[in-house]
This record gives C-alpha cells, structure tokens and sequence, in this order.
C-alpha cells in the first residue's frame, strides 16, 4: 500500500523559495502568475492494513513541522 | 564544569565549541555521539554544536533532534542542566521542542558568513551575566537556515517574557523581530544562530564570546 503526504508551509509563512521561483518565472517571460509556493511530496510504501492514524503520527513527528508546515494525505489504494 | 559537546554526523563546530569550553573551563568536555543514550555522569551543561547534522536532511536539525542522545538531553534540561544549542545546535532544540518556533531559510535564501553586530536583550539569564543589558557585541554567524519564525503570539510571548537573549543590530537573515537568540521558559536552555565559541581569543578577531562561557562558569561552577 502506498501514500503520498503533501508538505505544504502555513499560510503566511514566507517561503524565499517561492519567491525566487516566482521572479525566475516572471525572468522566463510568464506573466499572470499571482504568486508560488514550494513544498515537498514524500511517497510512502507501507504495510498493508497501515492505519490513517498511523500516517498521521509519522507526520507529527517527524515528516512535518507543524510550527511552520500543514500536512495533507493521500492514500494510493492498490498502487 | 563538566561539559558535554553532543556529536551527531555532520557536525562540524564541535571541536571548537569544546576548545572553547577547555580554555575557559579547563577541563576538556566529553563529547557525546549522537547514538548514545546517556549523558556521563555528573554532567552540569550540554552544548549542541553547529554544522550541518544529516546532511540537513529533511529539514536542519529535523534528524538530529530525533536521535537517541536527544531523550537524554530532555531530560537533562527538564531537571534544569544549561544546554546552549549554537547554529545548527538551535535547529535541532527547536526541532526537538525545547524550544519554541522554527529556523527557516534565509530570507534572501543567501548563505550568509560574516561578523554581525548584536544587541544583548537580557542580562538575567545564566548564560549573559556577564554582559550589559542593551550592550553591543559583535559574533560571527555562518548559515543558511537562521530565519526565526514563529507565530505572532509566540513572539508576543517570548518577548514578553525576556527570553529574547540576543537581536541582530540589522537585517542579517529575515528573522522575525530580528530574533538571534532565544531562551526557554525557565531559561536554562538557550539556542542561537550566532556563534559565540568562534570568538574567545584575541587570535580570532574579538572576545565577545569568551564572556557568555565565563559567565556561565560562574553560576555552574
């Protein structure tokens, strides 16, 4: 069984990243674009029969740092 | 004082954090690998060192801060041992949640290494005694992660509180309120993005720091 837990930074947390994507963007010739932000994507292959909860508590303790980052998971059943 | 200097792969400013300890203590720290689980015996302050632990993996200190050595550094600082965490070291405390917000990346996502001037915030604490409250000193930092953040009322609160030590005299990295350096709620931990175990001798190109580890000695001793 697979998952994906997005990492995404806060609401109104500032991300350099994001911005330095954004004028590397608008340095490219695109315009229209309103505004970038970075995150990460870690792919999970877990037991089968691996609980939410459990995904969520990896989440908590390590794979995020809910200071700064929400965490959003999907569950690729039979992938 | 007995001293312990906590080292984790990719550690790099824990032998000058522990010359430093030696030269004003004199006596020689124990250093502590990552995957021990118990401090030595009799151990009265901890010093989580700069560098780039894991790798930086994940997030700075994200690792570190779960490694076995870390439990034992808890429970140390619960009972009240001085930790002072410096660079990466203040990565991995606020990582291993003692203490609050977060080191994010620099604002102008630029390695920044050079001597900055500082505002000495609180001169109550064990580890500034020996400065003047208000008074400027000058310590070298060197990193890519010394962005302070943490929500508004965090800021409220640790400012409310004293527990900002240090404050850049400029913009050095984008941190909020141009935290440098914070203290906990008992104020027995200290971490901090500036590094004061890089000026303790006159060969160095000042002294300021010699002053933070003298005046810890002080109160530990």
């Amino acid at each position: 069984m697979k998952a994906r837990v997005f990492i995404t930074l806060k609401n109104g947390v500032l991300d350099p990243q994001g911005k330095a994507i954004h004028h590397a963007l608008e340095g490219l010739g695109f315009s229209g674009v309103n505004d970038v932000r970075a995150g990460k994507l870690i792919e999970l292959d877990l037991a089968d029969g691996t609980k939410d909860s459990d995904i969520e508590d990896m989440c908590r303790k390590l794979l995020a740092n809910t200071v700064i980052e929400n965490f959003r998971i999907e569950r690729l059943e039979d992938a | 004082m007995k001293s312990a200097v906590i080292v984790f792969p990719g550690s790099n400013c824990d032998r000058d954090l522990a010359a430093a300890l030696e030269l004003v203590t004199g006596r020689k720290p124990a250093m502590v690998w990552h995957r021990d689980s118990e401090l030595p015996e009799g151990t009265d302050f901890i010093g989580v060192p700069g560098g780039f632990s894991y790798g930086d993996y994940l997030r700075s200190g994200a690792m570190a801060a779960r490694s076995p050595i870390m439990r034992a550094v808890k429970d140390a600082a619960e009972r009240g041992t001085p930790v002072i965490g410096i660079c990466n070291g203040f990565q991995v405390l606020t990582e291993a949640g003692l203490l609050p917000g977060a080191l994010m990346r620099n604002a102008r996502l630029s390695f920044v290494c050079r001597p900055v001037p500082l505002k000495v915030e609180n001169s109550q604490s064990l580890f500034t005694s020996n400065y003047d409250s208000g008074e400027e000193i000058v310590f070298p930092v060197a990193h890519h992660d010394g962005n302070y953040q943490a929500d508004p009322e965090t800021l409220d609160r640790i400012e409310g509180e004293g527990r900002v030590a240090f404050r850049y005299m400029e913009d050095v990295n984008g941190s909020a309120r141009g935290i440098a350096g914070i203290l906990n709620e008992t104020g027995n931990v200290l971490g901090l993005m500036p590094h004061p175990e890089r000026v303790v001798e006159p060969a160095h190109g000042g002294t300021d720091g010699r002053r933070l580890f003298e005046g810890l000695l002080e109160t530990v001793a």
